[in-house]
């Protein structure tokens, strides 16, 4: 089981990936910014666009592996958008909102995928967010697949025994399964916890 | 619920913005004395609800819903660390998965953070001190995570429509329509996962929490307060029958123009109707008690029948330990 393709390409040696991580990150919300608080222009969004695909370019990630990023987000951004055609003149204002929030998401999956999660976390550390909650972030993104996985590999097992099951019985040990897999992360917990004081952690 | 960028405009994100910090602000501050066995818990805890996020639940008709997890963490951590946690959570999506948008992630923080798990943890604080006992705990937790759900939707709609992208009525109805299904499914979940760790390890479910009989309400008066503020903001302009509600806010949270805020602060109620303001309050509290009430069916329903499965498992262990049959206990209780 491999979940680890979701953050494979944040480590590629590409001139956008050797920027800093601060600097990138300030880019990028600078981007969102302006394009959240200007007033809409066509002109502006296509040059966001191209500017963008520039910078995609650079990037050397596979164009297919953004294309799917984004095809797998943009679900939400046309469901929410799409109430905005409830209104007068709601067709251009659909358009508006659904290009504008694309753009911001093309922005931040770029982000995303240029920047190795424990850069962005020395960030935060500098922007003087609380240790408590640095360290948690931390400890979420190491034990993130690791859990993943587990569930997985509990899924497995459970439909390993099993031929068929009624929706029923799906929810009763999907269900079971989750509250396993916090009782396993607890008792992860624990052990952490152990390892960390063993290595003179306060 | 996570809203993307681009939804909402710079006003009603950086109002949001300084909600959530003020929120997480209390919930560190009541964090400081977190014992430091219960940090790694928290990172972990993190990271379980990424996961359990990813397990998908048939709902029939080839549709499938998953866990969101506000309420659930809330019961098993205690309200400030699962605020704590599931904004991490948040910000890890945000910034990984671009799941949830950057200037977006206060608002993202207020509803589903603060809102949905912390607020709905006030609400099981309140419905378990009416209904004590493990069936009662099960049935507060069904009605807290159906309400919560149902609230972090509105005061979502309400950003939407005071950023001017969705009018209020829309928003609201399709917001709320929606999660009050999605809440059903987060009630009978939350309920069966919190029974199975009950079961299992009852130690695990918040240890530090007081007991139903327990007057402790006001420590958690700082949250309340927060979110109250953010419900006053977000969902209040819209409640009114005041033409345009964001008008009506700007003005009396002087955005506008100093006559515009000084006129409001020497009449704050000139153009309160309260006829305007009855109905529409009065259909939104119908709505919201007559779900409220067909949940706590649901839960009940729900906390009987595992409950009741539970007495019928440890009589059959107990039979079994001490022998064949209820002759067996009556010799072991003789």
């Amino acid at each position: 089981m491999h979940t680890h393709f979701l953050d494979t390409y944040s480590h590629l040696d590409s001139p956008i990936h050797r920027v800093g991580a601060a600097t990138k990150t300030i880019l990028s919300i600078a981007v969102i910014v302006t394009l959240v608080v200007s007033p809409p222009s066509w002109i502006g969004y296509a040059a966001a666009g191209i500017g963008l695909l520039i910078l995609a370019t650079a990037s050397q990630i596979p164009a297919m592996f953004l294309l799917k990023r984004l095809i797998m987000l943009e679900p939400f951004v046309l469901g929410a958008a799409s109430l905005a055609l409830f209104q007068p003149h709601g067709v251009p204002r659909f358009a508006q909102i659904a290009t504008r929030s694309t753009l911001c998401l093309f922005t931040l999956v770029i982000l995303a995928n240029t920047t190795p999660f424990s850069e962005l976390l020395h960030v935060l550390r500098r922007a003087r967010m609380p240790a408590l909650m640095i360290t948690t972030l931390a400890l979420m993104y190491r034990y993130l697949f690791v859990l993943k996985e587990e569930s997985a590999r509990m899924r497995n097992a459970r439909a390993s025994r099993t031929f068929t099951t009624t929706n029923r019985h799906a929810w009763r040990s999907m269900t079971t399964v989750i509250a396993q897999l916090f009782i396993r992360a607890a008792g992860r917990a624990d052990r952490v916890y152990a390892a960390m004081c063993a290595r003179g952690w306060k | 619920m996570h809203i993307p960028d681009g939804f909402l405009n710079g006003r009603t994100a950086a109002a949001a913005g300084a909600l959530s910090l003020a929120g997480l602000a209390v919930a560190l501050r009541r964090t400081r004395n977190l014992p430091p066995k219960r940090v790694p818990l928290m990172g972990l805890a993190a990271a379980f609800v990424f996961a359990a996020q990813m397990l998908n639940f048939p709902i029939g008709g080839g549709t499938s819903g998953h866990l969101i997890g506000g309420v659930l963490c809330a019961v098993l951590l205690g309200p400030s660390a699962a605020a704590l946690v599931i904004s991490c959570v948040l910000i890890v999506q945000c910034f990984v998965f671009a799941d949830g948008g950057v200037l977006a992630l206060g608002a993202n923080i207020f509803n589903m953070a603060l809102v949905s798990s912390v607020g709905g943890y006030l609400i099981f604080r309140s419905v378990y001190r009416l209904l004590p006992g493990s069936r009662g705990r099960l049935v507060a937790v069904a009605i807290a995570s159906w309400l919560s759900t149902v609230l972090a939707a509105v005061v979502c709609a309400g950003q939407l429509a005071l950023s001017h992208t969705v009018p209020w009525p829309v928003a609201v109805t399709a917001m709320a329509g929606v999660h009050a299904f999605i809440g059903v499914g987060e009630a009978v979940i939350t309920v069966l996962v919190i029974h199975a760790i009950e079961q299992v390890r009852p130690d695990l479910i918040d240890p530090s929490a007081p007991s139903p009989m327990e007057r402790r309400g006001f420590e958690l008066i700082g949250f309340g307060l927060v979110i109250a503020i953010g419900l006053a903001v977000f969902v209040s302009p819209f409640a009114s029958s005041a033409p345009d509600g964001l008008d009506h806010v700007a003005q009396s949270l002087g955005f506008r123009d100093h006559e515009a805020a000084a006129r409001v602060i020497a009449s704050p109620l000139p153009d309160y109707r309260l006829p305007g303001i009855s109905s529409a309050a009065i259909g939104t509290a119908l709505a919201g008690a007559a779900g409220t009430l067909m949940v706590f069916g649901v839960g009940w329903t729900l906390a009987r029948v595992l409950r009741s499965r539970q007495t019928d498992l440890n009589v059959d262990l107990a039979a079994s330990v001490n022998g064949a049959g209820p002759t067996g206990r009556d010799s072991a209780d003789a």
